[in-house]
C-alpha cells in the first residue's frame, strides 16, 4: 500500500482503561495507548497474556467503557453517549470475532439463526431473503447449504469457527476486529481460516485489527504490527521491519523466543532470554515498564516514561535507548 | 543408549453415549534412555491417550484391547492398579498441560513436593525429605526455596507453577518424564525458559522424556526423534533431522507446509483441506486418504503397511510401495 492512497479509517488516541480491583488498587489494562488504522490493512496486535491486547480491542468496539481518550471511525468520534441511532449505524460497520468458537455460537440455535442474528437485530431482510443470504454467506465461508439446520454442537472447531465468521459479515461490517480467531484451532485449520480471512479482506476491502499471540501467523497476515507490554504500546512498525529490525528491547527478546520449526536453525541460534515473568500490573509506579526485565535498563528507564518516538520512518518505540 | 520403553501395537477404545471411539488403533514405538522423543498431532489424534495408557490414567470408559506396553521388559498393560501406583510417580512421571490444575490450591509448594516423597521413599527421614524438596526447587530455578516452600500455588506465576509441577514430578528420580503439551498455556518467553530448563534438567539427571506437542517449533527445539500421530495412527516416525528435512508422509509434509515461512510473505498458506476422520467409525483404508492430495484407489481401500525407509524412519503411505513408483514421479 503507498502512502498517497492511505485513508484513515480509525484513530485511537490515548485509549485509557483502568478497573478497580481491589480498595485503591487500579489495574491500567490499558494505558494512553494510540493508534491510526487505514482503510483496507491489516494491523497486527501481539503481546502475552495481560499485556491488555485484548482489552485494547474491545474498548475500541464498545464493549467496555474507555476510561479516557478518544475514538474516531471515519471522522465521527465514536465514544461517550451516541445518539442510539448513530450507534446502531456504527455497529453495524464495525464487527468481532472471538477466539472461542465453542463459547461463543448459542449451542440452543440453529446455524440459520445464529447467522442471522446480527441481520434480525438489525431488521436487515425478513422472509426468504433473510433465509437467502444467510445461505449465501454460508457458502462464502466454506460451509453448504445443509449446514443451516445443525446446531453448534454438531461442528469441528475450525467449521464453527466459520459459523462465527459468517455471522459477522452478516450486516456487511467495514472493520473487523480478529481477537485471537486461530489460537483454539489445530496447525492444519488454522492455515484454513487464515486463508478465508484474506480472501475476504481482498473481495469485500475489509479493514482488520488481528489481535493475537502466534507471532509468525500475525506476520503473515499483517501490514503493521503493534507490540504491546502490561498495557503500554511499545513498537509499531510494518511488519517487514519489526521482524528484521525490532527496536525494543521486548519485541527483540519476543521475537527471539519464538521457536522456529527447522532442527538446524533452531539448535544454532542464540536467544535472548528474558529473566523472570511479567510484574504484577496493580499500581504499576512511574518508569519503563520493562525496566525490571530489561537488560538495558538504566536509572532514566526507573524514573521516567518513555513516549512513542519516531525512530526510522514509519518505526515507532517507546525506549529512551532506541535510536 | 539401551532401550527403555516399548510400546508395540498398542490399541485403546474409549466407550461414549454415542458408541466406541477406536482412540489409538495399534501403533508402536519405542524410547532409549536420555533421549527425547516427542509425540505430534492434531486433537483427536490419539496422542495424549497413549501416553496416558502408558501411565495407567485412562478415564474411567477407556480400555486397553490389545498390544503391549514394555517398560525395561514388564508389560504395564497387565498391571493392576495398585501396581500402577508404585510405578507412577517413581519411575515414570507426568507434567500436564495447565500448572494450576495439575497442583493443590490448598497446600503449600513444598508440600505437594514432600507428599511425592512419603508415598514412594519410605526409607527417608522427615528432615531428608525436606531437603531433597529444597533441592528440586532450586534446581528447577526458584529463587529462595525457603521462602517458596511455604508458599500457596496462587501466589507464582504461571511459568513458576509449571517449574513447580516439573519439581514434583522429578522427586523420585524417574526415568521417564511424560510432558503432555507443558508449554502451550505459557507466553512465547516463558515457554522458551521452561523448554531450556527441561533441556538442562535432562543433562543434569539423565531422564528420558516423552514430550507431546503441536507446535512444530518445539519440536524443532527440544525432540532427538519425532512421532507423527493422525487418525489414532503412527504415520511417520523418524530422527528430528530427517522428519524436517527427508519428509515422507502427505500429511507430515502438509503440517510443515501449513505453517507460515518468511520467504512467502502474504502469500496463501498450504492448507490441508478438509477435517480428521471420525474415529467412531474410522476409514477403512489410510485415515489420511480423504484429505490427502495424492490419493489413490488402493489408499481408501487397503490400511498402508508401516515401511522404513531410512535408518530408523518409518512412515505408514502407499507411495512408498514400489508398486507406486510410476505414480509417485
Amino acid at each position: 500500500m503507498k502512502s498517497a492512497e492511505k485513508k484513515l479509517l480509525l484513530e485511537v488516541k490515548h485509549l485509557k482503561k483502568y478497573f478497580q480491583v481491589g480498595k485503591n488498587q487500579i489495574l491500567k489494562a490499558v494505558d494512553d495507548v494510540s493508534l491510526d488504522i487505514y482503510k483496507g490493512e491489516t494491523l497486527g496486535l501481539v503481546g502475552e497474556s495481560g499485556c491488555g491486547k485484548s482489552t485494547f480491542g474491545r474498548t475500541v468496539i464498545q464493549l467496555y467503557e474507555p476510561t479516557d481518550g478518544r475514538i474516531v471511525y471515519d471522522g465521527r468520534e465514536i465514544n461517550g453517549s451516541l445518539p442510539s441511532a448513530e450507534r446502531h449505524g456504527f455497529t453495524r460497520k464495525m464487527q468481532m470475532i472471538f477466539q472461542d468458537p465453542y463459547a461463543c455460537l448459542n449451542p440452543r440455535m440453529k446455524v440459520i439463526d445464529i447467522v442471522a442474528e446480527g441481520i434480525d437485530a438489525h431488521g436487515i431482510l425478513k422472509g426468504e431473503e433473510r433465509t437467502k443470504k444467510v445461505l449465501e454467506l454460508l457458502e462464502t465461508v466454506g460451509l453448504s447449504e445443509e449446514h443451516a439446520n445443525r446446531f453448534p454442537h454438531e461442528f469441528s472447531g475450525g467449521q464453527r469457527q466459520r459459523v462465527g465468521i459468517a455471522r459477522t459479515l452478516a450486516v456487511n461490517p467495514e472493520f473487523v476486529i480478529c481477537d485471537e480467531p486461530i489460537s483454539a484451532l489445530d496447525v492444519s485449520i488454522q492455515a484454513q481460516v487464515i486463508n478465508l480471512l484474506k480472501e475476504l479482506q481482498e473481495k469485500r476491502g475489509l479493514t482488520y485489527l488481528f489481535i493475537a499471540h502466534d507471532l509468525s501467523m500475525v506476520k503473515h497476515i499483517s501490514d503493521r504490527i503493534g507490540v504491546m507490554y502490561l498495557g503500554a504500546m511499545v513498537e509499531l512498525a510494518d511488519s517487514e521491519s519489526l521482524f528484521e529490525a525490532p527496536l525494543h528491547p521486548y519485541t527483540q527478546a519476543l521475537l527471539s523466543a519464538i521457536p522456529i520449526p527447522d532442527p538446524d536453525v533452531e539448535k544454532s541460534r542464540s536467544r535472548i532470554m528474558l529473566e523472570g515473568s511479567l510484574p504484577n500490573p496493580v499500581n504499576l509506579k512511574e518508569g519503563c515498564r520493562f525496566a525490571s526485565r530489561c537488560p538495558y535498563a538504566e536509572q532514566l528507564c526507573k524514573e521516567k516514561t518513555p513516549e512513542m518516538k519516531e525512530v526510522r520512518p514509519g518505526h515507532f518505540a517507546a525506549c529512551h535507548k532506541a535510536m | 543408549m539401551s532401550r527403555l520403553l516399548e510400546v508395540n501395537q498398542l490399541q485403546v477404545h474409549i466407550r461414549t453415549q454415542h458408541g466406541i471411539v477406536q482412540a489409538v488403533r495399534g501403533i508402536s514405538f519405542y524410547l532409549d534412555e536420555q533421549e527425547t522423543l516427542a509425540i505430534v498431532g492434531e486433537s483427536g489424534s490419539g496422542k495424549s491417550i497413549s501416553v496416558k495408557s502408558i501411565m495407567g490414567l485412562l478415564p474411567k470408559n477407556g480400555k486397553i484391547v490389545g498390544g503391549s506396553i514394555l517398560l525395561e521388559g514388564k508389560d504395564l498393560s497387565k498391571y493392576s492398579e495398585r501396581q500402577m501406583q508404585t510405578i507412577r510417580g517413581s519411575d515414570i512421571s507426568m507434567i500436564f498441560q495447565d500448572p494450576m490444575t495439575s497442583l493443590n490450591p490448598t497446600m503449600t509448594i513444598g508440600k505437594q513436593i514432600v507428599e511425592v516423597l512419603k508415598e514412594h521413599r519410605k526409607d527417608m527421614t522427615k528432615t531428608q525429605m525436606k531437603d531433597r524438596a529444597l533441592e528440586l526447587i532450586s534446581l528447577v530455578g526458584i529463587s529462595n526455596p525457603e521462602t517458596r516452600f511455604d508458599q500457596y500455588p496462587h501466589q507464582l506465576s504461571g511459568g513458576m507453577r509449571q517449574r513447580v509441577v516439573i519439581a514434583v514430578a522429578l522427586a523420585c528420580d524417574p526415568k521417564i518424564l511424560i510432558a503432555d503439551e507443558p508449554t502451550t498455556a505459557l507466553d512465547v518467553t516463558i515457554q522458551a525458559q521452561i523448554l531450556d530448563l527441561m533441556k538442562d534438567l535432562q543433562k543434569k539427571i539423565k531422564t528420558s522424556i516423552i514430550i507431546i506437542t503441536h507446535n512444530l517449533g518445539v519440536v524443532a527445539n527440544i525432540a532427538d526423534r519425532v512421532a507423527v500421530m493422525y487418525g489414532g495412527q503412527l504415520v511417520e516416525s523418524a530422527d528430528v533431522r530427517e522428519l524436517f528435512y527427508q519428509t515422507e508422509h502427505p500429511y507430515t509434509k502438509g503440517l510443515l507446509a501449513s505453517i507460515p515461512k518468511a520467504s512467502h510473505k502474504g502469500g496463501e498458506l498450504t492448507a490441508i483441506h478438509g477435517t480428521p476422520p471420525d474415529l467412531m467409525d474410522p476409514p477403512k483404508g489410510c485415515p489420511f486418504a480423504a484429505r490427502c492430495t495424492k490419493t489413490m484407489e488402493v489408499c481408501r481401500q487397503y490400511p498402508p503397511e508401516d515401511m522404513l525407509c531410512g535408518e530408523s524412519h518409518h512412515a505408514r503411505c502407499w507411495l512408498l510401495d514400489e508398486r507406486a513408483k510410476a505414480f509417485r514421479e
